[in-house]
């Protein structure tokens, strides 16, 4: 018998994350699987994914406040969004495809469905994206986002979030979140915030103020760290 | 010695407009030069070119016309090559988005290869699915089959491992002759009796 050596990753705990049917958010009523989930054992399918180490992006990918340009720069608050991307055992995830897209200031997305009165703003996309580094940090320019209103109860409102996409290394591995910012009263009144369950969680999805990486008369920062699943190497009889 | 992970960050919906970030020709936007599309082969990679299809149905069967999906597949030889290069012919992983009118989705790709199991046993050709949308507080990860891949599926041991034999076939993509090839039809149901079995791994 043959011992091999294989990657895996450690479980997902599902109790930090929302339940698939949390009916204070409408529309999860609808959209969620009433059987249990399947568990089953990972393989390659699962325990590969696609690295983006090749990946040539453009040169203003992660500036969303030059991005977009046409007339001039995008109005709103000036911030800079970085953070490293580490496993569960604080080993940097080099080479992860990090995605954002957001609401401009006023709280309007520019996408297609939106027809908030808010206006859009003709220098601001809201969509960036960047490749982490080999310590697994990543960083954007952008402007905050505004909040808005959202038809689920009669007057529910986003707080000022960014979404959030970290692709790679594993299929296993992938996760979308939102990012919120630090000291926003809308937070703990947003049911999409409250389907995840416990406040050491929500925490973790909100980004600090981090007065020594902002820039004097230019733009505050804020921080926000990504954990995924820890990566493990294991031996098995084969 | 204890060994304390720190905990995962939470997952949250991608939200109605997710394609703004992920799938920009579908909101509507100007793409950048590189976008990772539904193409994962081009007209030269190696294999059985298919166009794989489908629709996503919520528990009311409306519809779902927000969604976005990924994908990832080993290729015509059963090997997955993780480094995404759009130059390549093929990549093993592609985007996306069910279309806002009829709520189609679909990928151009090659019938993938089979790939081993962790125990040696040779898994049936599959493709890893998962789907992202509003109100889908987590991403659904599911697997697709083929229909004419019987016999390879009779002994996969992922299908097996499924204990109620009916749900088995949610995993199956119907194949149709398409006017230039075969096309395979993959409905996804969220909810209800037909309810598409997702996994946890």
């Amino acid at each position: 018998m043959d011992a091999k050596k294989i990657r895996r990753y450690v479980p997902r705990d599902r109790n930090r994350h929302p339940p698939a049917y949390f009916p204070a958010y409408k529309t999860t009523v609808a959209r969620s699987p009433r059987l249990p989930l399947i568990s089953i054992r990972q393989s390659l399918t699962e325990v590969t994914g696609p690295d983006f180490s090749q990946l040539q992006l453009g040169p203003y990918d992660n500036d969303l406040i030059l991005n977009f340009r046409h007339t001039g720069l995008p109005i709103g608050e000036r911030i800079i969004v970085y953070g490293q991307v580490r496993d569960q055992y604080s080993k940097p995830v080099p080479n992860a495809l990090v995605e954002i897209w957001q609401a401009n200031a006023g709280g309007r997305y520019r996408h297609r469905n939106d027809n908030y009165l808010a206006p859009l703003d003709p220098n601001f996309g809201g969509v960036g994206r960047c490749v982490t580094d080999a310590q697994g940090w990543y960083r954007f320019r952008t402007i905050r986002p505004g909040p808005y209103p959202w038809p689920n109860g009669p007057n529910d409102w986003r707080p000022s979030h960014i979404h959030v996409s970290i692709t790679g290394p594993a299929i296993a591995t992938r996760l979308i979140t939102q990012m919120y910012f630090e000291g926003d009263p809308l937070i703990p009144q947003c049911p999409i915030v409250r389907s995840v369950g416990c406040q050491d969680a929500v925490d973790s999805m909100t980004a600090r103020l981090d007065m020594a990486m902002s820039m004097p008369m230019d733009c505050l920062a804020y921080r926000f760290d990504i954990t995924l699943r820890g990566e493990l190497q294991t031996y098995f009889e084969s | 010695m204890t060994n304390k992970l720190l905990p995962e960050t939470p997952s949250q919906t991608a939200g109605p407009y997710v394609h703004i970030g992920l799938a920009l020709a579908a909101a509507g936007n100007p793409t950048r030069d590189l976008e990772i599309g539904h193409e994962l082969a081009k007209p030269g990679a190696p294999g059985e070119h298919i166009v794989v299809t489908g629709r996503i149905l919520d528990g009311t069967g409306h519809l779902v016309r927000d969604a976005f999906l990924e994908f990832w597949q080993a290729d015509a030889e059963g090997r997955y090559d993780p480094v995404y290069d759009p130059e390549k012919p093929f990549n093993c992983f592609g985007r996306a988005a069910t279309t806002f009118d009829q709520g189609e989705w679909l990928i151009k790709t090659v019938k993938p290869g089979r790939v081993a199991a962790p125990d040696g046993r040779l898994m049936a050709p599959h493709i890893s699915v998962s789907v992202f949308a509003r109100g889908i507080n987590i991403h659904l990860q599911t697997r697709l089959y083929f229909e004419d891949e019987e016999a390879a599926n009779a002994e996969d041991p992922v299908l097996n491992a499924i204990e109620l034999a009916a749900r088995r076939k949610t995993l199956i993509a119907r194949r149709e002759e398409g006017s230039d090839g075969p096309r395979y039809v993959f409905d996804i149901h969220l909810q209800g009796p037909e309810e598409t079995v997702f996994f946890d791994f």
